[in-house]
């Protein structure tokens, strides 16, 4: 019996739904699926862990209780687990939390990790991942010890294997490591994640102004959406950088993209390649994102947008 | 004050990227300096300006090639360059385990830069593996920086648009962030003076060191292919807001729950 352990994410006290789709890697009966915990395991959590495959939930603590965010020192408490536990073989989300605790665990201990994988094959320890700001997918064999891979959120779907799942605390030794967390500025908590949305519209040089991307948030809030952007609309100060979406922005996989004046340069679609569903509005039926995407829209987005709001708002209602 | 700052060689965004028979890329096109490494750079050019008697070291492994990227990072003001010379490509443990070793032999840091993330092999790792190899607090996507003490102040980019505010003891590793600050395009005179900065450069075989056992092997790329046969939505207004509908609810299946 091979162990895997998971490095579980939580929103607002839930399960990132994103997690549960890693989990999935893992689903055969040669496999003890872990999951490991840094911040509240709620009965509710326990539940939808082990509706999807987990059959132990180890929740990390200090000799004082929860540990509160620190990236070292989560990523220490994580060895320290998958010592404990003896798990060699660790997977979690490419979120930001995830890069940031998964590429440390790999630091302490040395081992190889593939992070961003849309792909895992635990049989042969191999992973796909793109290379060249998306313009290449390649596989990767990790040879060592341990086996790290941080999943790209949403490349895999979550799929439910009933079962029931022991509950265990760990008590890990918290360390000195040169870093103090002075300060955590939560941006809105009802924010979606761009990398982690399924839904993603994003707005561009067609866009004109910052004040039009209201439409674009009133759309998103509707149906849960977050909102991208392409480098012009953020050079030119309509939005914040953490909303680009680009070779030089952030990468996301949602299950529907809907860009909105956008052209669709090769950078920008460094960024999106890998959606579901691409939907351009763009009143240049020639632009180059008109035929690189799934529907293509020649229409005005000033028009189409709010009226698509209203119709989401009528349906939800 | 001792500043490195670690540059990589790596295909332009706008290149074609062509694979051959043997797995590798056809490396007949346009080489540039990883964008994240020039915000490095410029954070540590101006790093250097504040603290009397500083020196920025950039280092890069590459192929002799590389040269280029170290001369862009000195005509953006690093003094002077390292480049260890590497013919295969290298996964980030033993970049890492590398540049350490170079680092260690040259002096003692004070602070090291890193891009956060390379974007031709896109690792997301190489500073934290740095920082393990040389006992030293590592951070990534910085987007602010400065001086405070004898330790360093950095904020981080978390998701969502969560900002981390760290202090950190000296020496320590820094991935930049694109927010980090605005790398400025080095004016004539200083690429010519860059000509002439001191370059040393080494074999991998120059190096005190035995690369990791542990690794990550590439064993098949490809082309991502971009085939997307687009449908035209068309009609009126409604027609198309309707149509859209459709395609969420039902194709994509998003709008339940
Ligand atoms: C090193 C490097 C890195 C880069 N990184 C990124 C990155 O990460 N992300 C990124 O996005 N770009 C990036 N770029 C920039 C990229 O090359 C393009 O310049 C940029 O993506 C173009 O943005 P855009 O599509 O919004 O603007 P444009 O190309 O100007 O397109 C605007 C589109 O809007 C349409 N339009 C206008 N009005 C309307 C309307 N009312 N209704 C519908 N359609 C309308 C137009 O027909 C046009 O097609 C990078 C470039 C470089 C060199
Ligand atoms: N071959 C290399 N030479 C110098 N620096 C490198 C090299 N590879 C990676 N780096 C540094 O490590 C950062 C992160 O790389 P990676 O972990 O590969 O995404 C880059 O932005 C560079 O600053």
């Amino acid at each position: 019996m091979t162990k895997v352990g998971f490095l579980i994410e939580m929103k607002n006290g839930k399960v990132k739904p994103a997690c549960l789709g890693v989990i999935s890697a893992a689903h055969d009966n040669k496999t003890e699926r872990v999951a490991l915990l840094l911040e509240g395991g709620s009965a509710e959590s326990v539940e939808i862990l082990e509706a999807h495959g987990i059959q132990r939930v180890v929740q990390i603590t200090s000799a004082n209780g929860a540990i509160p965010w620190h990236a070292e020192q989560w990523a220490g408490a994580v060895v320290q687990a998958m010592e404990h536990f003896n798990i060699q073989t660790l997977m979690g989300l490419a979120s930001a939390q995830g890069k940031n605790i998964l590429s440390r665990v790999a630091a302490r201990l040395g081992a190889p990790l593939v992070m961003d994988c849309t792909a895992v094959d635990l049989s042969d320890q191999t992973a796909t991942k793109s290379q060249f700001s998306g313009k290449a997918a390649a596989r990767f064999r990790t040879h060592g010890k341990y086996h790290l891979y941080g999943m790209r959120p949403n490349a895999l779907d979550p799929v439910t294997m009933p079962g029931d799942a022991m509950l265990e605390t760990f008590q890990a030794e918290i360390e000195e490591t040169g870093i103090t967390v002075l300060e955590v500025k939560k941006g809105a908590s009802d924010l979606v994640d761009l990398t982690e949305a399924d839904v993603i519209i994003s707005g561009g040089r067609g866009m004109q102004n910052k004040d039009n991307f209201d439409i674009l948030f009133k759309f998103a809030k509707q149906i849960s959406a977050a909102v991208g952007a392409s480098r012009v609309a953020v050079d030119a100060g309509w939005v914040s950088h953490t909303m680009q979406v680009g070779q030089t922005g952030k990468t996301v996989s949602p299950k529907v993209y809907i860009a909105c004046g956008i052209s669709g340069s090769v950078q920008h679609f460094a960024g999106m390649k890998t959606a579901g569903i691409i939907i351009a509005i763009n009143l240049d039926p020639n632009a180059a994102i008109m035929h690189k995407c799934d529907y293509a829209v020649c229409a005005d987005l000033f028009d189409v947008i709010p009226v698509l709001t209203r119709k989401l708002k009528e349906i939800t209602a | 004050m001792r500043i490195y700052v670690c540059v990589k060689h790596v295909p332009d965004t706008a290149a074609t990227i062509r694979i051959k028979a043997d797995g590798h890329i056809d490396e007949n096109i346009t080489f540039i300096m990883n964008p994240y490494d020039e915000n490095a750079v410029e954070e540590a050019v101006r790093l250097k300006k504040q603290t009397s008697d500083a020196e920025v070291i950039a280092i890069s492994l590459g192929k002799e090639s590389a040269e280029a990227t170290l001369r862009s990072a000195m005509a953006m003001g690093a003094d002077r360059g390292i480049l260890i010379k590497s013919a295969t490509d290298h996964d980030s443990l033993s970049t890492a385990r590398s540049l350490c070793s170079a680092i260690q032999a040259d002096g003692a840091p004070d602070v090291i830069f890193t891009g956060r993330e390379a974007i031709d092999s896109e690792g997301f790792q190489t500073m934290f593996h740095l920082g393990a190899f040389l006992g030293f607090p590592a951070v990534s996507n910085a987007v602010a920086f400065e001086l405070s003490g004898t330790s360093v102040k950095v904020t981080c980019e978390m998701e969502a648009g969560n900002l981390e505010h760290v202090q950190m003891d000296m020496p320590c590793v820094i991935g930049a962030g694109k927010d980090l600050n605005q790398p400025s395009y080095p004016k004539l005179p200083d690429i010519l003076k860059a000509r002439n900065k001191p370059i040393t450069v080494l074999e991998l075989s120059d190096l005190e060191m035995e690369l990791p056992a542990s690794r990550v092997e590439m064993v098949g790329i490809e082309p991502l292919k971009e085939e997307r046969q687009p449908d035209n939505i068309e009609g009126t207004v409604d027609e198309i807001a309707g149509a859209m509908v459709k395609v969420l609810r039902d194709k994509a299946k998003v709008l339940d729950g």
